[in-house]
């Protein structure tokens, strides 16, 4: 036990000289620059930890290595600014396309953080770790005046209460998708250009490079195939989906907002559905398990009644209602989900049948009211006339 | 006041003397129409919602009472109440018309099915509400009354049926085509607007609203009726009942103050609770 502690008590000391040591060993700037209340002109810290530089990605670089410019000591107080694409083109490259160009508004210590404590990306204590990514995009895109100032929906908090969201701070899963999963990170694109992983037509690759069986089933759908053939009014993932506040789609509230969405195209299948008691059900809520577009139609392998593979084919009706209405048979399933009762020629009977009642709910009414209304009147009349002539009697 | 009343019970033939009361409706045939407008105000209640879904106040409504699940819960409740009082009336009617075989039942002055002085009646009425004749004599139960009966006769049978057809649509498909479960959504969802908005407007005012009996006819809360009320609401059974002599044979009690109490305070709620119901559905079903 005491050998243990001494071997360890020598190897501490010795790494506590040796890592500077190995690391740093311009102690002509540390005489100064390790103090960490050491500030410039402008009154920015100017101190190195040298403990914690000596431990990050840049531990083995000398300053000069990267302050190129200063050659001398006392340096002058105005100094040229690193340039880490000396060593970074390839990024820096990227960055100059990408939406963040503007250097004075997004230097690199914007995203990786001190520039004295940069990790790698695989580290904990980075920036750009994949559970601190949100946190880092969010200090400027979950800040409203920033959202605001450029146009953009303040994503972060949407983010953050998402199946991603909460899966990466709750749950801390590293493949959760975080932001730069499907933005990238140094040659991030507007979701308007096509090159863009967010461009429309990337996006189901995008959401693909995790969900690839979802994807596959998405491109073997009308949906996937419209996309994949240029129709940009088709919907991809995110249409349905949302981009950043993704739910769980068994989730109430996604069953609750999701028929909209698919209405929002499908205009005239949403106003025939809404006629029926599937809609009236789940309209109220607290009942979300009545059927919504994709119970029946499918979610992502969209395909038409005509396909013996959809489940609304005529082959599969007895099967897809079944699933919830135990004992379901043939005749059962000649009901119409998205019957028009205004429609005389796509449904002649159920035209009828709403014609007769609203006829006979019109003419009933109709003829009361009128009846009632006289019938006030009259009695009306005579009680008024009843009370004059007793009066005329009383008097 | 109660005790006053009780220690009263025995003098009351003496007090009540000049006021005589008649029977119009049987215990038995009062519960039945609490039954019925109980049953009836909570099919509106949570009818209306589903049929005017796209609402606010039907979302505001079922988020109130747990969602939809509560409602279609209180919907079937109050369905099968509403059945077991129309099963009940029916054997009533099958008992007194068919095995009794008594009489008046399916015909005559005191049944409600409607013959040629009915059709007299409602001509001679609207002549009278444009002052172009005298007022007719109605008998037992009034044309309108009869119409009442009818109409809520055979919305029972229809929503009723409907309703059961969706409640159990794969059973009733192996008997009904495809079609007719669409058709029975719209023929309930009519039918029910129809019964609520005649029964909340037209029934309210005929009976309850109009001069005659404001602000509430409590015959069909109390069963009684003064010597009064009767001789000038339903002169022809008030002169037959004199004539054959049978009219000491209806003379009832008159109600005790708890009852007229309890039965405005029943009936006033079932009214307002009636009229918000259809304030609610023209709102929704114009803006439709």
């Amino acid at each position: 036990m005491k050998t243990a502690s001494s071997i360890a008590l020598a190897l501490g000391a010795l790494l506590a000289v040796a890592a500077p040591r190995a690391a740093w060993t311009e102690t002509d700037c540390l005489s100064c620059h390790a103090d960490a209340s050491l500030q410039d002109a402008t009154g920015k810290s100017v101190g190195v930890d040298a403990h914690t530089f000596g431990a990050s990605i840049h531990g083995s670089l000398k300053c000069g290595d990267c302050h190129a410019t200063i050659k001398e000591y006392p340096h002058p107080d105005q100094i040229t600014p690193v340039k880490c694409e000396s060593c970074h083109a390839d990024q820096a490259a990227g960055l100059a396309g990408s939406v963040h160009s503007v250097k004075a508004e997004h230097p690199c210590t914007s995203c990786h953080g001190d520039a004295h404590a940069i990790f790698p990306k695989d580290d904990a204590r980075s920036a750009v770790y994949p559970l601190n990514v949100p946190r880092t995009c969010g200090a400027c895109h979950g800040n409203d005046a920033m959202a605001k100032k450029h146009g953009l929906p303040n994503v972060y908090p949407l983010y953050i209460d998402s199946i991603h969201g909460f899966a990466l701070s709750k749950e801390g899963l590293l493949v959760a998708a975080n932001c730069q999963s499907c933005h990238g990170s140094h040659h991030i694109l507007s979701h308007k250009d096509p090159l863009s992983p967010t461009y429309k037509t990337n996006i189901p690759k995008t959401c693909g490079s995790c969900h690839a069986g979802i994807t596959a089933n998405y491109m073997n759908g009308v949906h996937g195939k419209a996309v994949a053939a240029g129709d940009l009014k088709a919907p991809v993932c995110s249409d349905c989906h949302t981009a950043h506040a993704i739910l769980q789609p068994t989730a109430d509230a996604f069953r609750m907002q999701s028929t909209p969405i698919c209405g929002s195209c499908h205009k005239d299948k949403l106003s025939t559905y809404r006629d029926t008691f599937h809609s009236q059900l789940g309209s109220l809520g607290g009942y979300v398990e009545t059927a919504r577009c994709w119970d029946c139609h499918g979610a992502h392998d969209v395909l038409p009644a005509s396909d013996p593979r959809s489940p609304v084919a005529k082959a599969n009706l007895v099967a897809t209602c079944g699933r919830c209405h135990a004992g379901a048979n043939l005749s059962f399933v000649q009901y119409q989900p998205h019957a028009n009762a205004r429609n005389r020629k796509l449904n002649p009977a159920l035209y009828f049948v709403r014609l007769f009642m609203n006829l006979l709910l019109a003419g009933t009414l109709g003829f009361f009211v009128i009846h009632t209304i006289l019938w006030l009147i009259r009695s009306r009349y005579d009680q008024i006339k009843k009370k004059s002539t007793e009066g005329d009697k009383n008097a | 006041m109660p005790d006053l009343e009780q220690a009263a019970m025995e003098s009351r033939e003496k007090s009540h003397a000049e006021v005589r009361h008649f029977m119009r409706f049987t215990r038995a045939q009062r519960y039945l129409h609490a039954a019925l407008f109980s049953s009836f105000l909570g099919l509106a209640a949570t009818g209306l919602p589903l049929r005017f879904s796209e609402s606010i106040w039907a979302r505001g409504l079922a988020k109130a009472v747990g969602g939809f699940g509560a409602i279609l819960f209180f919907h079937k409740f109050c369905a099968l109440v509403l059945t077991v009082a129309f099963l009940i009336h029916l054997k009533e009617i099958v008992t007194r018309g068919i095995i009794h075989r008594e009489k008046g039942i399916f015909w005559g002055a005191t049944s409600m099915v409607a013959n040629w002085k009915d059709v007299k009646d409602l001509f001679g009425h609207i002549r009278w509400f444009l002052g172009l004749g005298p007022k007719p004599k109605f008998d037992r139960y009034a044309y309108w009354e009869k119409f009442d009966y009818w109409a809520v006769f055979w919305g029972m049978i229809v929503i009723g049926f409907s309703g059961y057809a969706m409640w159990f649509a794969p059973f009733f498909a192996r008997f009904l085509p495809g079609w007719a479960l669409n058709a029975v959504l719209v023929i309930h969802s009519e039918e029910g607007l129809l019964a609520i908005l005649f029964i909340f407007s037209i029934h309210f005012v005929n009976t309850h609203l109009r001069p005659d009996s404001f602000p509430m006819d409590m015959v069909v809360f109390t069963g009684v009726e003064s010597e009064e009320e009767f001789k000038t609401k339903r002169p022809l059974e008030y002169e037959r009942l004199k004539a054959q002599g049978k009219l000491e044979g209806r003379i009832a009690e008159a109600p005790g103050i708890w009852q007229i109490n309890f039965s405005k305070v029943v009936g006033f709620t079932a009214i307002v609770i009636g009229l918000v119901l259809l304030v609610l559905t023209l709102s929704a079903y114009l803006r439709e």
